[in-house]
């Protein structure tokens, strides 16, 4: 006990003698220990993440031909995947279901966020945990659920309309079916979204408002001028994780394709495209070119989240 | 300026406001029913018979309570295969989040108390990783596993969950706002180890991150359909959640067993009920877990 507390570097008691050699072997094993502590998370991080990346990379500069076999094409696959009309077609799905879902989900967890957050609400928590229950709810039951919930035969919504002599509304329907996803996942994941932000405003000091207050501020002036600038930060990290997550969207049309095959083709989202490329054609290499290229859409969209959301920081 | 003057501001302000609170309420109780009435009604239709499903009120009972026959026949159908996906996901969660969760802790636990060479790039490529959607890694990922021939184990998507970035994020933020420096100095003072200081003091410390960590991988794993459907192909091996849409897409065809359908509304109960259970059960980790990491994030 006493060996290891002499030989700790940098403690005060230097004066007592010890071998020099077991100093700088204290110190080699100083520097190793936080590289011990990471070795378990980056051999998966490398052997899961970092490795399949490259390993797709590439994967999509070549192309399997039935005559001819393997053979490199550099960025042929990429030069193909621009012009694919199909990708594009999901491309345009995807950002039609973000431009519409995006800013109600988060426009919805804002409020609510603001709303629980203030002293005006008693008994928050029915609403805080309420409003969170469907996140916990697998993304493929809330998919059979809404997608029974919507259907004609015995979804409740048919039901009162029939029962008011009204005609059912369509849901599952090649205009309805954008509609309709984006109410699941506005369903599932405000709630989660709330709590970030919600997390994000508790984190602001009191006093702020207070001396707004004084100052004659309205609720509304204080929440506008100050609270969402101050939690901007957190709005736009929920809000480049919905735009990953949207691009990305595959269980829910996944699971309604069964109920609706009629709406959805193969290439509906890009993620069911790569999907349907890699396991229904055995185009490997062209389905990770393909989402590469979607990587690419992502990056792109998240960094103009992010510009917007410090533009509009300064602005102020 | 006194303590109370701001009190009291506030109590103006209520009295002030109430029709704005009036407003408030009457959008939150709304709101409520949105996020709880499809449960309500998925709860309510595990209870009906097949053909009561589509002649009753969805809204309502039905003049039968067919909910334990339903149970029966949910465990009983091809085989007891409903019980063997809720066994496989319950491993599969239970092991991944485990597993994770610990590897996460001793990444984030790294990354906040040690300076050592490559600290910050390391950290900046494992949280740029987080914004790489998965997409680019599942393709490959199932070519590697079926090349190592682990594709149709349970291992093939147990393992990956051992890369969590964002998890190694969030046990870093905790780490450096709960452990003191001079708790840790003076363990080492007293010649504790490394590793025995990180396992006796330091996770103590984080174990409102940690428990949220491991509750969001367990639910990120519970609720998983994208990797399992991707490298399973042996319907003995599946999850809960893609043994259920494998039902559903046969309940759908024409001319197929409908019966199915009440099968899976029970099935979506069960499956969905554990992880419900447990959010509840631990909201108070969780909630305050969720406030510290976004504080600085």
């Amino acid at each position: 006990m006493s060996i290891a507390k002499t030989t700790l570097p940098g403690s005060l008691d230097q004066k007592a003698k010890k071998p020099v050699v077991r100093y700088s072997w204290n110190r080699m094993k100083r520097k190793i220990i936080p590289y011990l502590f990471l070795t378990p998370f980056l051999l998966g991080f490398i052997l899961f993440l970092v490795y399949p990346l490259f390993y797709a990379l590439n994967l999509s500069m070549y192309r399997n031909r039935l005559i001819g076999g393997i053979t490199f094409v550099g960025l042929d696959n990429y030069v193909k995947a621009f012009q694919d009309k199909n990708f594009w077609e999901g491309v345009r799905n995807v950002l039609v279901f973000g431009a519409m879902q995006i800013p109600v989900m988060l426009g919805l967890a804002l409020l609510f966020a603001l709303l629980l957050d203030g002293k005006l609400i008693r008994r928050q928590t029915i609403f805080r945990l309420g409003f969170f229950l469907p996140f916990a709810v697998p993304s493929v039951v809330a998919a059979l659920m809404w997608g029974y919930f919507y259907g004609q035969s015995f979804g409740p919504i048919a039901q009162i309309a029939t029962a008011l002599h009204l005609q059912p509304p369509q849901f599952l329907t090649p205009s309805g079916i954008l509609p309709s996803i984006a109410n699941i996942s506005t369903w599932q994941y405000t709630g989660y979204n709330m709590l970030i932000i919600f997390a994000a405003l508790k984190g602001v000091p009191e006093e702020l408002y207070e001396a707004a207050k004084v100052d004659g501020a309205s609720d509304l002036q204080i929440a506008l001028r100050i609270r969402i600038p101050i939690i901007m930060p957190a709005i736009a990290l929920t809000a480049i994780f919905s735009i990953i997550g949207t691009l990305q969207l595959f269980n829910e049309p996944n699971i309604l394709g069964a109920v609706a095959p009629t709406v959805m083709n193969s290439h509906f989202t890009p993620n069911i495209y790569v999907y349907n490329l890699a396991f229904s054609n055995r185009q490997f290499d062209y389905s990770a070119a393909i989402a590469f290229t979607l990587a690419l859409v992502t990056a792109a969209a998240s960094s103009l989240v992010l510009i917007g959301a410090f533009r509009g920081e300064d602005n102020k | 300026m006194t303590v109370q003057a701001p009190s009291q501001l506030q109590r103006d302000g209520l009295q002030k406001f109430s029709t704005g609170k009036f407003v408030a309420y009457v959008v939150l109780f709304t709101f409520l029913g949105y996020f709880l009435l499809p449960l309500i009604w998925l709860v309510i239709s595990s209870t009906k018979t097949n053909a009561g499903l589509f002649s009753s009120f969805g809204f309502w009972f039905d003049k039968d309570f067919n909910f334990f026959q339903n149970l029966k026949a949910l465990f009983a159908r091809d085989n007891g295969a409903f019980g063997v996906w809720m066994q496989n996901t319950a491993i599969y969660a239970i092991s991944a989040s485990l597993i994770s969760s610990f590897v996460s802790a001793m990444a984030g636990y790294a990354f906040s108390q040690y300076r050592f060479a490559g600290r910050k790039l390391l950290f900046g490529i494992v949280l740029g990783s987080v914004f790489v959607p998965g997409t680019v890694f599942a393709v490959p990922l199932y070519l590697l596993l079926a090349k190592s021939g682990l594709s149709n184990s349970l291992l093939a998507i147990i393992l990956p969950a051992v890369a969590n970035p964002f998890g190694v994020y969030l046990m870093r933020i905790y780490a450096e706002q709960a452990i003191p420096q001079d708790l840790i100095d003076a363990a080492r003072v007293d010649g504790a180890g490394e590793f025995r200081i990180f396992l006796t003091i330091a996770l103590r410390l984080v174990a409102p991150g940690y428990v949220t960590v491991l509750l969001f991988a367990f639910v990120g794993a519970w609720n998983n359909y994208f990797l399992p459907l991707l490298v399973l192909s042996k319907s003995q091996l599946y999850p809960v959640t893609v043994g259920l849409a494998y039902w559903n897409s046969l309940a759908s065809q024409p001319g197929y067993a409908q019966v199915l359908y009440i099968l899976v509304i029970t099935g979506s109960v069960i499956g969905t009920l554990p992880v419900m259970i447990i959010f509840l059960f631990l909201q108070r980790y969780w909630q305050n877990g969720l406030a510290l990491g976004s504080i600085k994030g």
